[in-house]
């Protein structure tokens, strides 16, 4: 299997459109929407967020991409106090944006890469040229 | 000494209190950040009055908080969500399955939350936030107990401190928080998030002194 990707934001619409995107290009690796608060209000879920990590590692760990504010609170929450022991050893929090970090490292975890290979990946996302030659 | 019937009177009063403060929450809110701290909060509160009825009667106080904190995760959405969440959690955990609470266990439990509050959000003193209110009300609990004060009467010192921490925010720049992006213009609004905390611990004082 892949490392699994778990997309964070504070609009469910947000997070399930980014799955879609970052699935076309990575149809093998399992990414995750954790969008909205627990009942899909704009905001953020901890619980919510600690099941995707669960769902969305296979073994070989997950990258966590958050938007902003409370998206890095409860995605700290979730991995320091729901996520099951043997899960927190092998999940991050992502430094790269949510859009291009999940399509990137997507892309990065389908060919088999570490966890560590696919962080990487999504980071320099956020200083990728786009509209600059 | 404080009861789990005292732990459940106390956060449905908080709820209630929460309620009725949304609008003035909601509206500080708006002032300095994204202007949802009392929909949100009160959001939150519901889903944790929903939790308590699903309590077994025996349950601890330790039990009764961690059911707070769990919903107030899910279900708050905003920052004050996985922030009080983390206050509550560490309140239960410090309290461990003891059935009843001595004085000083609650206050080392309040002690608990705060800093459960500090390492989830990393604010310091003057940040502008939650721990403005908390803070002060803690320092004067452990004093006026110190003292040998009883419950009721400390913890409405502790109360008299988050309300004096609260009007302190007003002058302060914010750094943490979504506030912190407004920089200077954040400087003469008082804090939802500590004005949250004072209302918090006021419910507590009351309930305790059975007012």
């Amino acid at each position: 299997m892949t490392v699994g990707l778990v997309i964070v934001s504070h609009s469910a619409k947000v997070a399930e459109g980014v799955v879609e995107l970052a699935g076309q290009m990575a149809e093998e690796v399992r990414v995750l929407a954790a969008g909205g608060a627990d009942g899909g209000e704009i905001g953020t879920s901890a619980t919510k967020i600690a099941a995707a990590i669960e769902a969305a590692d296979s073994g070989d760990g997950a990258l966590v991409l958050v938007d902003l504010g409370s998206a890095v609170l409860s995605a700290r929450m979730a991995i320091e106090e729901l996520v099951g022991d043997e899960y927190r050893e092998r999940v991050r929090i992502s430094e790269g944006p949510l859009v291009e970090g999940a399509v990137i490292g997507a892309v990065q975890a389908s060919t088999g890469s570490s966890l560590d290979e696919v962080d990487q990946a999504a980071t320099r996302a956020a200083t990728m040229r786009k509209a600059k030659d | 000494m404080f009861s789990t019937e005292q732990a459940v009177a106390w956060v449905r009063r908080t709820a209630a209190v929460i309620e009725e403060h949304a609008t003035e929450l909601t509206k500080l809110d708006a002032a300095i950040g994204d202007g949802d701290h009392g929909t949100n909060m009160a959001r939150g509160f519901r889903t944790v009055l929903q939790r308590l009825d699903g309590l077994p009667d025996d349950a601890t106080v330790a039990a009764v908080f961690k059911a707070v904190s769990m919903a107030l995760i899910g279900k708050v959405g905003g920052a004050s969500g996985p922030l009080y969440g983390s206050f509550y959690l560490a309140m239960g955990r410090s309290l461990g399955d003891q059935a009843e609470v001595d004085d000083a266990a609650l206050a080392a439990g309040l002690r608990a939350g705060l800093d459960g509050v500090v390492a989830r959000g990393k604010a310091q003193l003057e940040d502008k936030t939650m721990i403005d209110a908390l803070h002060p009300a803690l320092e004067a609990l452990d004093a006026a107990l110190a003292d040998g004060k009883e419950l009721g009467s400390a913890l409405d010192a502790a109360e008299a401190g988050a309300r004096k921490g609260v009007a302190a925010t007003i002058p302060l720049v914010a750094r943490k928080g979504r506030a912190s992006y407004l920089g200077e213009r954040s400087r003469d609004h008082q804090d939802p998030g500590a004005t949250s905390s004072h209302l918090i611990l006021e419910a507590l004082a009351d309930v305790v002194n059975g007012r």
